[in-house]
């Protein structure tokens, strides 16, 4: 038996040998395939790096390209970021708050209604869960309108609370948590409440430890949606005070302002925090982004 | 009393699913009555007027809504033929074992989704600048072009559109059906294999039929993101007035009409016909593809 499974892998070893060979044409061409268009999707972020050091206007009268040419190229728009006193900071740090704020919210409201349905019968049950499908469906630009006068009545406009009240219980993220919580047993469940623990004992202190890889991942997608938003929080934020990054880019393009040196060394530095997130964090960003998709 | 509270197992659910059940109702439910109650009304600031149908029928004879409407739909359309068939393609390339340096060209195509559309739109209205030193005119250049007016004309605005779409979602995509490919047994290719399979065959009888689900995810959600662009051509053409509307949407015609224009009851049945037209191609297509007889 055991020289019957050695025969057979070292035929398949050797089978593989020959496969390798075989196939190395289909290799490179494989590779060359994944190199040419890897290369085409990262050429953008190329030209926008090249482009913080030449000078904005001339960028602006000539279009972004990836020439190089030492001479007229300078750090001279990053000396005016970081010595002169202009709103990037701000912005930046408006972002920052704001993704951390609403992330925070989002995770634990949505963890708090997902271990209701992922760890208890009730009645009404499947028909509120369909409504969380539901809202995951209907795109958010078709309420924007009676969002944004709902939020105007109860007088929220240009404040952060404004912002992130109404994707407070996240539906996506309520559907991710759950769909992990039913991978755990309600034995737990049951053996916390003999300990004499409350229902919300036996969340708080039983299972939202439990929940910590789950948190990680979704953590890191809506930190993501958060500091990349522009719609919502462009319509509700009135001063640019409170801008964030993506509205503050954008009020740089304006024909108005004349602060194009800015524009691109603010849209690099935009970039560069979720490019080290996902560094540092790949495998979350993954399993976030895909959770929906696994189940269908 | 307290303790008697959180100790009962019959209140927790609901106390648990509170919060979504909250924000459901005052920001899902409520906004959607009102935008269908205001559908059917002239509303101006400080008074409402039922009109009937006014609205609608307005909208039926309302030339640059069709041109809005056309315009996403035709985006729709494209994205689906674009951003389905090639990732999927892509995925099986990449899954396959002549694949050299999966993990860094997963993430390399996966970083443009990381970028907020603010920045998204500011590269690629650079890149395709109008100028003959431009980007994407120093490569039409190459192969023996004039230089275009990228997004001055219809043609090729929608381009820079589509171009800026499969930037941002190939790698996206590619995730989801990767993940979906992770979920077929190997046992199904093992007997091909046996049976003399090659490997388009193996693609068209194995690969695509196990990855319906996967497929039906991505389309269901592609739809109504590309029904529902708006953001996108906001910053690729520097706001809401393309030239001759080449890049308006219909949320952009919605937020012209909502926003800029302060015609609610118009802008709300814009968004309402934009939700059923959403809602009946999912439901056909889910229905199409047998989704509702398999009971889950």
């Amino acid at each position: 038996m055991q020289s019957n499974i050695s025969l057979n892998s070292k035929k398949s070893a050797q089978k593989n040998a020959v496969s390798r060979g075989k196939n190395l044409p289909k290799r490179i061409l494989i590779f060359m395939l994944f190199a040419i268009i890897a290369l085409i999707l990262l050429i953008p972020f190329y030209t926008l790096f090249i482009s913080t050091f030449k000078d904005g206007a001339l960028v602006i009268a000539n279009g972004m390209d990836v020439s190089i040419n030492t001479a007229k190229m300078s750090f001279k728009n990053y000396m005016i970021l970081f010595t002169e006193k202009n709103s990037l900071f701000t912005w930046f740090f408006n972002s920052l708050f704001l993704t951390i704020l609403q992330v925070v919210c989002q995770l634990f409201i949505s963890a708090f209604v997902a271990y209701g349905f992922a760890m208890y019968d009730f009645k009404g049950k499947n028909f509120l869960f369909i409504c969380v499908l539901f809202v995951m469906m209907v795109p958010f630009e078709i309420l924007m309108l009676p969002l944004y006068n709902q939020i105007s009545d109860m007088h929220l406009t240009n404040s952060y609370i404004g912002i992130i009240l109404p994707t407070i219980a996240s539906a996506s993220t309520i559907f991710f948590f759950r769909q992990y919580l039913s991978g755990i047993p309600r034995d737990l469940v049951e053996a916390g409440r003999i300990d004499g623990a409350s229902e919300y004992g036996i969340f708080f202190r039983l299972i939202l430890p439990i929940m910590k890889p789950s948190f990680a991942a979704m953590a890191i997608l809506n930190a993501m949606f958060s500091w990349n938003n522009l719609l919502w929080p462009m319509l509700v934020l009135k001063d640019s005070g409170k801008f964030t990054l993506p509205i503050g880019l954008n009020t740089l393009l304006t024909p108005y302002g004349n602060n194009y040196n800015l524009l691109f060394v603010g849209s690099f530095i935009s970039v560069i925090p979720v490019f080290i997130l996902f560094a540092c964090f790949q495998k979350y960003f993954v399993e976030g982004m895909t959770a929906g998709a696994v189940k269908g | 009393m307290v303790k008697r509270f959180i100790y009962n197992k019959k209140a927790a659910p609901y106390v648990f699913i509170l919060p979504f059940i909250l924000v459901f109702l005052l920001f899902f439910i409520s906004p959607m009555i009102n935008t269908v109650i205001m559908s059917f009304e002239d509303v101006l600031p400080g008074s409402r007027k039922f009109v009937g149908f006014e609205n609608y029928t307005k909208l039926l004879g309302d030339k640059v809504f069709l041109v809005a409407l056309w315009n996403s739909f035709k985006y729709m359309i494209w994205t689906l033929i674009l951003l389905i068939p090639i990732p999927m393609i892509l995925a099986c390339i990449i899954d396959s074992k002549l694949m050299v340096g999966k993990e860094f060209f997963k993430s390399a195509l996966y970083l443009p989704a990381l970028t907020s559309v603010a920045v998204a739109g500011i590269i690629f209205r650079f890149a395709f600048g109008e100028q003959a030193t431009s980007l994407m005119n120093q490569v039409v250049a190459l192969f023996g072009m004039d230089p275009f007016k990228w997004l001055k004309n219809g043609t090729t605005g929608f381009i820079v559109l589509l171009v800026l779409a499969c930037w941002r979602w190939t790698g996206v995509n590619m995730l989801y059906f990767l993940s979906g490919l992770k979920n077929i047994p190997g046992e199904l290719y093992e007997s091909a294999d046996i049976d003399g399979a090659n490997t388009w065959q193996k693609f068209r009888y194995i690969t695509i039929p196990q990855l319906k689900p996967t497929t039906i995810y991505v389309l269901t959600i592609s739809i109504y993101a590309g029904l529902a662009m708006f953001i996108e051509s906001y910053m690729v053409f520097n706001g809401n007035n393309s030239p001759n509307n080449i890049g308006l949407t219909i949320v952009g015609y919605l937020y012209r009409q909502g926003i800029e224009k302060n015609a609610m009851g118009y802008a709300s049945a814009v968004g309402l016909v934009l939700f059923v037209i959403g809602m009946a191609i999912n439901l056909v297509q889910l229905k199409l593809n047998g989704t509702f007889k398999k009971g889950d």
